[in-house]
């Protein structure tokens, strides 16, 4: 049989021995999983330095003389683009989505693991390119992370020369990498469940990461195709996006291109890029919530028609970020409307976790910490959303620091918080070890209470009408002098709070030696990657037999249970079967 | 409907094994490939589609000049471009044939197949390629107007996908070269089959798009609302 997972092959069920077959041409999805995840938290950890960089010459202008207004810009570039592409969207399918699709699922592999494989040495092929712009001549491209034409490829744009070219030939890697990774995600899905496991019974970890990768395979074309013709723009001096202009006194050879039309493909990706981030991270933290409550996730047809809806409409609102673009009025209106239309699952969902919450049994361990914290961040978020999506409040507050507060709480912090409360909530499935539960809360408080500490201010900087992307404010009326002392509380916090994940990586790497050992399934979770036969689970998953589901995955607390939860692969009573078929006779 | 009625299952009810109570063994790989290509051809098809509503928009900016409609253009006679179809239609039909062979058990049909339609494959790339030359020799250059922009463009991406769907016939008829066997590869071969008629199916819409005469160009565009 071609084209199925060794794990699959019924004869025997082979670990790989060698250090390149088990690590380096390594098929399992699990090993794929992490190499996945180290990348994107590598190169997060550039992106994190490049803030501190960018928060310090705005906090304390006029101090750092290793700061310039082009590196400035490139900080701000590729903090952008890193973050929101080569950390969250990869961390969040490429690590999250490997390991938990099959195990979740309760398949032995992805159904194509070869091109799994494959998929992780591109996008570590499009890591290095993009790394590459740092030593190139010029540097990174500093042309803000939508890269917008024409002034990204126009001299006077640090970066104008080799860091665009290697940034968008990044993104082309960088998509193909994607494509393969997702094809595997959303064919895994629909083809190798286990016996038992309906659509309606998988946790809804799945169902967002599922829903994720298709906007993902639909989106990233968009991308793909801005890309390639900017690409032409830049090389070959085609004029798809260029129009006729002036640069630096010289007529240059370009005529008639459309910059709005890039606008336009660049947010038809990059909306649906938001809830690509945002919908893995609302189904994993349902199950965090629903498994440390003790209780059901409330409302969990609800809560799998709202993933399915904000990913179906996420496809008609990118022009709300192009309400500048001098579009027609009534164009505004019609992604004004969808826009807050989009509010409606979203409240949904927050509501339906509120009331998981409601009256259940909370363990307020860390990674319950860190989702109780995402509701936080995700509603203020979300509300500022509700402003910015209305066309006249937008504009007044277009380009200001609350458009960066109302997204970084949006979509960076809050998958962050979930991509915390994910780490620490399977950090015990995939190490066997626990990791140290008073580091853990340490971590945690910082970095919630310093988030509200750097941001919150920022919304206040942004009605002022601070000004983003600004290398210094330099003297204006309308800014009083208390914003500058304001911008350095902000830095401080900042700083505090990238310093404190140093926390996080000394806790994850100590306790993968010396963490007490987890044991089976030490949060009494009941969806299947937790009744593994091994933990942690070794290649192959589940021993010579998959398992068999016969129940969802939040049988929590269940009145007459024998223990508080109920695992899917549990078999059914038959006290249950009873109640069914009385059940099944009232109605 | 059937999504329907998964989306409305309350799975919290009546918790039981599935229905069948056969052992399941793992996924099915043909099946897994079918879904496997089906999410292919969307992506392929999302990726040209968005070329060509970025292909209308643009057309109607002033400097925009469709390749067709006045006798000096070079596809308002496009006989070359029929010929170039006509030699990916008889790959398309040639790999239908193969396929028909390997169904049948009849190896020789199915290589004869397959290897024609390789062939016209190939031979279609070097034709387009030989068109590109042409154009170039007519003074039509690749940044001199964004018709003649998106022409190039629009073919490379074409020839790309089809030089991608060659790469996976290769890997295909090998794997069956090893096996020897004809029953392995009606499967796969159906697949690219499937890609092939695709991809037939893009090029025509591209013809189409590509020479037709500005009044055509203006009122798509109108209809898509630029």
């Amino acid at each position: 049989m071609q084209n199925v997972a060794i794990a699959d092959q019924p004869d025997h069920l082979h670990d790989p021995q060698t250090f390149v077959t088990k690590y380096i041409y390594s098929q399992d999805h699990k090993v794929i999983a992490i190499q996945y995840a180290l990348t994107a938290v590598f190169v997060g950890l550039v992106a994190l330095v490049l803030s501190g960089l960018m928060r310090l010459q705005l906090g304390f202008p006029d101090t750092f003389d290793f700061i310039n207004p082009s590196d400035y810009l490139q900080f701000v570039t590729m903090h952008g683009m890193i973050m929101v592409i080569y950390l969250l969207t990869a961390l969040l399918l490429g690590g999250f989505g490997n390991y938990m699709i099959p195990l979740m699922i309760g398949a032995r592999d992805m159904v194509f693991p070869f091109m799994n494989m494959l998929s992780f040495w591109f996008y570590l092929l499009s890591v290095l390119v993009l790394l590459a712009s740092f030593f190139v001549p010029g540097g990174p491209t500093g042309a803000g992370w939508t890269l917008y034409p024409p002034q990204a490829i126009l001299a006077g744009t640090p970066g104008h020369d080799w860091g665009i070219i290697l940034m968008l030939a990044s993104l082309v890697i960088f998509i193909i990498a994607f494509t393969m990774g997702g094809l595997n995600y959303v064919t895994t899905v629909l083809q190798a469940r286990t016996h038992g496991m309906t659509l309606m019974r998988m946790p809804l970890t799945i169902w967002g990461i599922f829903t994720a990768t298709v906007l993902g395979l639909l989106a990233f074309p968009a991308l793909l195709v801005s890309a390639i013709m900017m690409m032409l723009d830049k090389t070959l001096g085609t004029s798809f996006f260029m129009p006729a202009l002036v640069s630096l006194g010289e007529n240059l050879d370009y005529s008639g291109g459309s910059p709005v039309l890039f606008q336009h493909l660049f947010w038809f990706f990059g909306h649906p890029e938001v809830y690509i981030v945002a919908l893995p991270a609302f189904g994993m933290v349902s199950d965090v919530l629903a498994t440390h409550a003790r209780k059901n996730i409330f409302g969990y047809r609800m809560m799998v028609w709202a993933i399915v809806g904000i990913g179906g409409l996420s496809f008609f609102v990118w022009a709300h970020h192009m309400y500048v673009s001098g579009m027609d009025p009534a164009f505004g209106f019609f992604f004004a409307t969808t826009t807050l239309i989009i509010a409606i699952p979203t409240a949904i969902k927050v509501y339906n976790w509120i009331l998981t919450l409601y009256r259940g049994n909370i363990h307020l361990t860390v990674p319950m910490l860190f989702a109780i914290g995402f509701i936080f961040t995700f509603t203020h978020g979300g509300l500022t959303g509700l402003f910015l999506g209305n066309v006249t409040i937008d504009l007044p507050l277009s380009d200001t620091y609350f458009v960066v507060a109302h997204f970084h709480m949006v979509m960076g912090v809050s998958p962050i918080m979930v991509l915390f409360a994910a780490i620490y909530h399977w950090y015990p499935l995939i190490t066997g070890r626990m990791f140290n539960e008073r580091l853990g809360k340490l971590h945690f408080w910082l970095t919630f209470l310093g988030t509200y500490a750097i941001y919150l201010p920022m919304h206040y900087l942004g009605f002022l009408g601070v000004p983003r992307r600004y290398f210094a404010m330099g003297t204006t009326d309308f800014i009083p002098e208390s914003a500058p002392s304001l911008n350095a509380s902000i830095t401080i916090s900042a700083l505090i709070v990238g310093l404190s994940q140093l926390i996080f990586l000394y806790n994850v790497f100590w306790s993968i030696r010396h963490g007490k050992p987890a044991g089976h399934n030490p949060w009494g979770a009941t969806s299947l990657e937790w009744q593994t036969p091994d933990v942690p689970p070794r290649h192959g998953n589940w021993g010579p037999e998959l398992p068999r589901v016969y129940r969802w995955a939040y049988d929590y607390a269940v009145p007459g249970a024998e223990h508080d939860f109920i695992p899917q692969n549990h078999p059914v009573s038959e006290a249950e079967q009873t109640a069914g078929e009385h059940e099944e006779h009232n109605s | 409907m059937n999504i329907m009625r998964m989306l409305r299952d309350k799975p919290w009810l009546h918790p039981s094994a599935a229905a069948t109570a056969a052992q399941y063994s793992g996924p099915d790989s043909k099946a897994a490939m079918r879904v496997l290509l089906r999410f292919v051809l969307a992506i392929v098809g999302v990726i040209f589609f968005l070329f060509i509503i970025t292909f209308l928009a643009r057309s109607q900016y002033p400097d925009f000049e469709a390749l067709a409609g006045q006798p000096w253009q070079p596809f308002t006679d496009p006989t070359r471009l029929w010929f170039n179809t006509a030699l990916l239609a008889c790959a398309s039909l040639t790999i239908q044939w193969g396929l028909g062979g390997a169904r049948t058990g009849n190896l020789n049909v199915s290589v004869a197949g397959i290897s024609a339609a390789v062939f016209f494959t190939v031979l279609f790339l070097v034709a387009q390629f030989d068109l590109w030359l042409h154009l170039q020799s007519m003074g039509f250059y690749m940044a001199g107007n964004p018709a003649n922009s998106y022409f190039y463009l629009l073919t490379a991406i074409h020839g790309l996908h089809l030089i991608g769907g060659l790469l996976v016939l290769t890997n295909v008829v090998f794997r069956v070269w090893y096996d020897n066997s004809t029953e392995s590869l009606s499967a796969p071969l159906q697949l690219c089959t499937t890609y092939w008629h695709f991809l037939l199916g893009v090029w025509l819409v591209l013809f189409a798009l590509l020479t037709s005469r500005p009044e055509t160009i203006n009122a798509l565009a109108a209809m898509c609302g630029f």
